[in-house]
Parts: structure tokens; C-alpha cells; sequence
């Protein structure tokens, strides 16, 4: 095989800890290698044309390019080699950069090393055949799961393009956490008002298909063409004849229920629509709290409902949805701030979080929008904000900014001192992080026109002293400590991954980072992509953003199904098992190992069976490859010779 | 990580690293682009998931000399491919079990899960057992076995 070898300086990133000339030199000691170069950037325009003239001019067979991370340009350099009328599988890189050049200083060792990864993949592509991919059709329908604002923002763009949308939602209605709130910032405009709009054009649009109070049970399959398993958690309501009357919600006699709408601010009934807008606008019922089901006996719904759609025998339902592709904006939930012992354990009534808050600021809450104490009603006159609760704390396992809070602060303290012009607003912080469009306006309004007091320092203590709670802090801009005597406190609780966030990624086969949000494909090239084809990210579930910044996200992830379902076929990878049948000894050990079922008996003629990988199927994992006992099944571009020639360079 | 400082040290110790393209390479990947230091003696193999790992490929490996030999995939249950690091964590535990009698130091091989964003942990991962194969020195090579040389086991 005539081989060339392109080594790139990638500026200074390689060049500065690698000699690159001395690692193209070194590669023409194999005696397949015909030409061997360095160059500055060999993914630039002029660089990849001088590979394609290389292998015009010296009429290369194989190409290896030495150079950043295969995940970042492998795509880039086939698409070069192919250009020039090779195969695009007749490349290999070696990656030293991110593998060597980055990760030490030692210019010889580093240098050695490269030389030794240049020398591994020339072995590898001297067992390189040319493959060629073929085209499964796609299945031009789009699975969005999470009803906030990023999933219905992708939903209604994909419906928008005439797509068929499914939306799951694992709360009885859509609207997420931004339901939940009062107003927005930096435009405190009211968030029912403008989301309320989008909820109903979720319903309203005929393609797409709403199942609230459900979740993803179980995905299989691939891009194109997954089939997805839903449970619709039973309601005892059967939501194809409830009209929203709320009939039962007035005659259920079982009043106390925490109402987790209202973050357990105030009571609801045992059956209920979740919030006036609610989308679907269906009643459910809470078990735990029915008397029917704890005393056997009640039935008062199902008395009162004119249209008789109470059914307490109801059970989980199972349905089955092909998509194409999914849309994960499954978002976040808030940090539980009772770890923080400091500021009460979560003892204390009138120490509430900054969601509690909003549900007391918003006209449809607990207390109508009158901001009252949930401990006695009264009217608070000093309220004091603490930031970062669950942010930027490594001992409480959250090193991260939740990047929201300093404005839902700064909001929130304007609108109290809206609604209550006497009273007194204290924000302790440690930094204010407001990067965005008219967010440090925003605050500074807040400091300036509104006269919010902004103390520099952490809280070390809360406490009750009579009717107060005495707040200790210390203010490092002054080098004092400061006590506040607070009516309400209100701590800036921090995002964090939404529960049940792992269990969804491993079922969709995505990574997850240490804290639980989701992997994106690339952070800065590829943000809406996971690492998984056909399956991409709007929201917080990727990591902690605001609004504007998950619509967007949703948005772009609706383009990237749009981009993806513009075409009928999807090209398949030809990197997937083939078996040799001669070899192939029947075991079928390779079927039972295969996790996608992508391997079936095959039979011949005489009765003798062997096994068969449907290419469409398989996902080039290799498992088969490394059960089988006589290597008959050989995993395309990953073979036992390509595998075990890289070995055998780096031992000689 | 005072080794690598030297710069006129050649290739003192050969360590292949087998990595899964899923979680393990990006983990190394997301290592390199943050610029987390690491011991040099790591060449790393990519393969499209531990399933792919023939056991035969780092008993052949360490047959041949190679002085250490490092698996490295996603955490299990995180698995691209569902259940392929399930299958490699039985087959490499056996493995490890089977060195020593081939003559060949248990302490050699290692494997481990390391996701796509844990760049910090791969670094961890590669200087502990690039100084666990620097402590055990040169692989002597399984002959030694037959020639008396034991000491290593």
C-alpha cells in the first residue's frame, strides 16, 4: 500500500511540544510510507488540498493524519480523502494533540510518543478496506421529552416545519418550571402571559400528540427509526371525557394536600387541576391523599362528575411511538437547601426558597400575590436574599454557578419593593454574575433605582429571636459583620439535574456529567448534538441557563431534526459486524450476546444454518467480535488483525 | 509527574490503553483539552466499546513486552452500547485473575470506567498506573517464567 502520512502543527498547539518535522521523518522509515509531510494547519483549506494532491502526485492508497482528536476532524479528513477519489475508510488519524501535545511538556518524550501513534495507525490502515455505506429510510416523526419552555419551543418549531411531534411530559401538564413563575427578568414581563400562548398552541397544532402525566419507559433502536415505550400514569380520570368543570376539585372532601404547583405553599384537594392554565386542563387524582383509596369509601367525584369520567379500577397504560428522531428538555430541579444547616435545615417556616417566593409573588399562588409570611400571614418588612445556596459550594457538591439566580434575585427584590414599598430588601452575595442582554442594567436598577441594599458576604448563621429571624452575616467589602433582622428570607436556591435524569440518559444510551446534566456533543461546536445520532438536548438538562438561552436551544435543536429529516434516507455506517461464513461454526453465541438483536440465523442450503448481521441493525459495538470463538464475526475497520497489527508495532 | 519534566528521556516503559470512542477517548480527549498533565508512556488504542476487548489482545500485549496494559470504558449502566462494559468487566475481572499464572504481574493490567467529562479522573487514572507499572519496572517477559525468575510474581 502506498501510504502517506500529513502532520500538523495545528499552529503552536502541536508544533509547541512536538517535532513535527521529526515526526514526519520518522514515519518514512516504514517502508510502505511514500510521502510524509508536516504542515501548519492541516485541516485548513490549503491543507487538506495538499493532501489531495499528495495522493493525485504520488498516487497514494492510504492516508494517515496525524492531528488533533479523531472526534473532532475523522468526518472532516474522510470527506478530503474522498474528494481525491480514495475511500473514505482508507484514512486513519492519530491523535496527538489532545492525547500528547496538551497533556506534557517533554518535547522529546512527546515527540517519541507522537512518532509512535503515527506508526500504530500506518499499521492499523494497512488492513483498511474500502467500505461503503448503505440507506435506511427515516421515519420523519420527533419525540420531544419535557413539556417547559425549551421542549415546547423545539415542539412547535418541528410542528411549525410540518413535522409530526410527540410530547412527553412527566407532570399532568406542560409548562415546566417557567409556569411556575411570576414574571422574567430584565423585562419583568408576567411568564403565564407569554408562555401561556405557546402551551395552548401545543394542544391546538394537530400534529402534535400530548402525553402529560407519562414518562419514557424504554427506547430502543437507532437514528431514523426509534421505538419508544411510554407510561401513562393512571389519573383515575379518564382524560378522553374530563372537560376541566373542576366540579370534583370543589366536592373533594379531602382538603389537605400539599400543593406541589405551589411548591407545598398552600393545600389543594385530593383531585385536582394542577394550576387554572394547566395544559392539558385535566383533573388527576393524588392516592395517597383519596379516600376512597385509603378508607375505602368516598366516591364523591365520581358522584359529582357530569360526565362520568371518574374510574377508580384505572391502571398504567402502555403505549408504543416510532420516532425518527428525540429531543431531550427534560430541565432541572431545584437544590434542597436543608442540607445547609446555617440557615435552618429547612426548620424554619419563613426561610423559603426562591421558587416559594415567585409562587408568593404570582397572582394565581398560595396568597393571591400578596406577599405574607407562610409562617403567620403577616406582612413582611425586612427581607433578606441570600445567594448562591446550592451554587458555587464544592462542599455541599455543587461547584457550579446555577447562572440564574443573581437575576431572579434582583427581580424579585424589585418586585417586592413594588408591592411593598416600605419594606426593606437585603441581598447577601458573593458575586454578581449578570452577563446578558440588559441583565447588569437590571441590577444596577435594582441597587440604584429601587434602593435594594447589595452586602458583599456569605451568611454564617440564622436564628429566631421573637417574632424575627436574626440573620448574621458578614459584609467583606466593609471588613464588619452585619446582622439583619429579617421577617422572610429568601434563599437563592440553585438548579441542579432533574431527578430521575441518569436513569432517562442510560435508557437513551447519552452520557451524563458528574453532576447529572446531560453530555453535549461538543461544548462549543456541537451544543444541541449528544454523542448518540438522532437524539439531541434543549434546556437545562444540558447544564444551567436561563430562558432565553433553553428557547434558543430548543429552537436549534428543532433545526437539527429539521436538517436531519430533510432527506428520506439516513446514510448507515458500514463499521459493523460481517461474518465469514466459512469460518463461522453456528455456536450462536454472537446472537445471544448482540444487544440490538442485529444478528439472526441465516440458512443454507442442506439445512446448515449460520449467523447473518442485518447491517441496517447493527451498531458497531463488536461484542460479537470479541465472544465469537473462531473470529468469524469480524467488526468492519476494527478487526482482530487492525487491532492486534497496532499492538504488534508498539511491542516490536 | 516529575518524570516528564526530563527532557531527554526516552520511551522508558511501553503502556497500551485501550479506550472505549464513547466515554473513555472523550475522557482523555476532555483531559488533553484542559490541559491536565500526564505521564507519557501511555500510546492509546481506540476500540468502539470495551465489549470489542478480546481478552487475547492484552495477554498478547504483555506476551510481546508491553510493560502495562490499561482498559479504560463508561461506567457501567452508562454504556453507548447498553451492555458491552457489563461483558468486559466479567471477561477483563477474569482476566486479571488468569495473569499470574501466565507469569506475567496482576499489577500489569488495569481497568476502569471513566466517562467523556471526566477529564481530571483520567489524569488521576493514567498517573496511578503509569507509576504502578514505573514501580514494577520493565516487563521481564513470560520466558523469565521458565528461566527461574520468579521474583516478580
Amino acid at each position: 500500500m502506498r501510504i502517506g502520512v500529513f502532520v500538523c502543527q495545528c499552529g503552536t498547539n502541536i508544533a509547541g511540544t512536538v517535532d513535527t518535522e521529526a515526526v514526519a521523518r520518522d514515519a518514512l522509515r516504514h517502508p510502505e510510507v511514500v510521502y510524509a509531510t508536516s504542515y501548519m494547519y492541516t485541516c485548513s483549506e490549503p491543507g487538506q488540498q495538499q493532501i489531495q494532491r499528495a495522493i493525485e502526485e504520488q498516487d497514494l492508497q492510504g492516508v494517515v493524519v496525524a492531528a488533533c482528536s479523531p472526534r473532532m476532524h475523522e468526518p472532516t479528513f474522510r470527506r478530503a480523502v474522498e474528494k481525491a477519489g480514495l475511500n473514505r475508510y482508507m484514512f486513519e488519524m492519530a491523535n496527538i494533540r489532545e492525547h500528547v501535545s496538551w497533556i506534557s511538556n517533554d518535547r522529546a518524550a512527546n515527540t517519541l510518543k507522537a512518532a509512535d501513534l503515527v506508526q500504530m495507525a500506518v499499521a492499523k490502515l494497512r488492513f483498511n478496506h474500502p467500505l461503503f455505506s448503505s440507506q435506511v429510510p427515516i421515519n420523519k416523526r420527533v419525540m420531544v421529552i419535557g413539556g417547559g419552555v425549551a421542549g415546547i419551543q423545539a415542539a412547535l418549531d418541528c410542528a411549525d416545519g410540518g413535522l409530526e411531534v410527540v410530547m412527553v411530559e412527566r407532570q399532568p401538564s406542560i409548562g415546566g418550571k417557567m409556569a411556575k413563575l411570576d414574571k422574567t427578568f430584565p423585562t419583568v414581563d408576567c411568564s403565564s402571559c407569554i408562555l401561556g400562548p405557546k402551551m395552548v398552541d401545543v394542544v391546538q397544532k394537530e400534529n402534535i400528540r400530548l402525553y402529560a402525566g407519562s414518562e419514557v419507559e424504554s427506547v430502543s433502536g437507532y437514528i431514523g427509526n426509534f421505538t419508544v415505550q411510554i407510561r401513562k400514569k393512571t389519573t383515575y380520570v379518564d382524560w378522553s371525557l374530563c372537560t376541566g368543570c373542576g366540579l370534583c376539585m370543589e366536592k373533594c372532601p379531602s382538603r389537605k394536600v400539599p400543593d406541589h404547583f405551589n411548591e407545598d405553599l398552600g393545600n389543594t384537594r385530593a383531585i385536582s387541576i394542577p394550576f387554572p392554565q394547566a395544559i392539558p386542563k385535566k383533573a388527576a387524582i393524588d392516592k395517597e391523599y383519596c379516600r376512597q383509596f385509603s378508607k375505602g369509601k368516598c366516591g364523591v367525584c365520581k358522584k359529582i362528575c357530569p360526565v362520568g369520567a371518574i374510574d377508580f379500577d384505572m391502571e398504567d397504560e402502555f403505549i408504543s411511538e416510532e420516532v425518527g428522531a428525540v429531543i431531550v428538555a427534560t430541565g432541572f430541579d431545584l437544590f434542597d437547601h436543608s442540607v445547609y444547616g446555617e440557615y435552618g435545615g429547612g426548620r424554619f417556616p419563613d426561610v423559603i426558597s426562591g421558587l416559594q417566593y415567585e409562587r408568593i409573588l404570582s397572582a394565581s399562588g398560595p396568597f393571591g400575590g400578596h406577599i405574607q409570611r407562610p409562617s403567620d400571614g403577616r406582612e413582611p418588612k425586612n427581607i433578606v436574599f441570600i445567594a448562591c445556596v446550592g451554587s458555587r459550594d464544592a462542599s455541599v457538591g455543587r461547584p457550579y454557578c446555577s447562572g440564574v439566580c443573581c437575576m431572579y434575585i434582583a427581580k424579585q427584590a424589585i418586585l417586592t419593593r413594588d408591592h411593598l414599598p416600605d419594606a426593606n430588601c437585603y441581598v447577601f452575595y458573593m458575586d454578581i454574575r449578570s452577563p446578558g442582554k440588559n441583565y447588569d442594567e437590571f441590577v444596577r436598577r435594582a441597587q440604584e433605582e429601587y434602593g435594594v441594599h447589595y452586602i458583599r458576604g456569605r451568611v454564617g448563621k440564622i436564628y429566631p429571636k421573637n417574632d424575627h429571624l436574626i440573620v448574621q452575616g458578614a459584609d467583606t467589602l466593609l471588613g464588619a459583620q452585619v446582622e439583619v433582622e429579617a421577617d422572610l428570607v429568601v434563599l437563592a436556591t440553585g438548579i441542579e439535574a432533574a431527578a430521575g435524569a441518569k436513569e432517562l440518559a442510560e435508557k437513551l444510551r447519552i452520557s451524563y456529567d458528574l453532576h447529572g446534566f446531560y453530555m453535549e456533543s461538543h461544548p462549543k461546536l456541537r451544543p444541541v448534538e449528544t454523542n448518540t445520532a438522532g437524539v439531541y438536548l434543549a434546556g437545562v438538562c444540558q447544564g444551567p441557563k436561563d430562558i432565553p438561552s433553553s428557547v434558543a436551544q430548543g429552537s436549534a435543536a428543532a433545526a437539527k431534526v429539521q436538517a436531519l429529516f430533510y432527506r428520506d434516507t439516513i446514510e448507515t455506517s458500514p463499521q459493523v459486524a460481517l461474518v465469514n461464513e466459512r469460518a463461522c461454526v453456528a455456536c450462536g453465541k454472537c446472537i445471544q450476546v448482540c444487544p440490538f438483536g442485529a444478528i439472526q440465523w441465516k440458512q443454507l442450503r442442506g439445512g446448515v444454518q449460520k449467523a447473518e448481521v442485518l447491517a441496517s441493525v447493527c451498531q458497531g459495538c463488536g461484542l460479537c467480535n470479541a465472544t465469537c470463538p473462531p473470529k468469524a464475526v469480524q467488526l468492519q475497520h476494527c478487526t482482530d488483525s487492525q487491532i492486534l497489527a497496532e499492538i504488534d508495532v508498539l511491542c516490536a | 509527574m516529575g518524570k516528564t519534566d526530563s527532557p531527554t528521556e526516552k520511551r522508558a516503559l511501553t503502556i497500551i490503553g485501550f479506550l472505549c470512542n464513547w466515554c473513555s477517548y472523550g475522557g482523555a480527549d476532555t483531559a488533553g483539552v484542559c490541559r491536565f498533565k500526564q505521564p507519557t508512556d501511555l500510546r492509546v488504542i481506540r476500540v468502539p466499546c470495551t465489549g470489542r476487548m478480546d481478552p487475547l489482545f492484552i495477554a498478547r500485549a504483555l506476551i510481546l513486552g508491553a510493560d502495562g496494559v490499561l482498559v479504560s470504558g463508561c461506567h457501567p449502566r452508562d454504556c453507548h452500547y447498553a451492555v458491552g462494559n457489563l461483558y468486559a468487566r466479567r471477561r477483563l475481572e477474569i482476566l486479571k485473575r488468569m495473569l499470574p499464572f501466565m507469569g506475567i504481574h496482576a499489577d500489569r493490567f488495569h481497568y476502569t470506567w471513566v466517562s467523556a467529562s471526566e477529564g481530571q479522573r483520567w489524569q488521576q487514572v493514567v498517573t496511578e498506573f503509569s507509576e504502578q507499572v514505573g514501580g514494577l519496572g520493565p516487563n521481564p517477559g513470560v520466558t523469565s517464567f521458565h528461566t527461574g525468575n520468579r521474583e516478580e510474581l
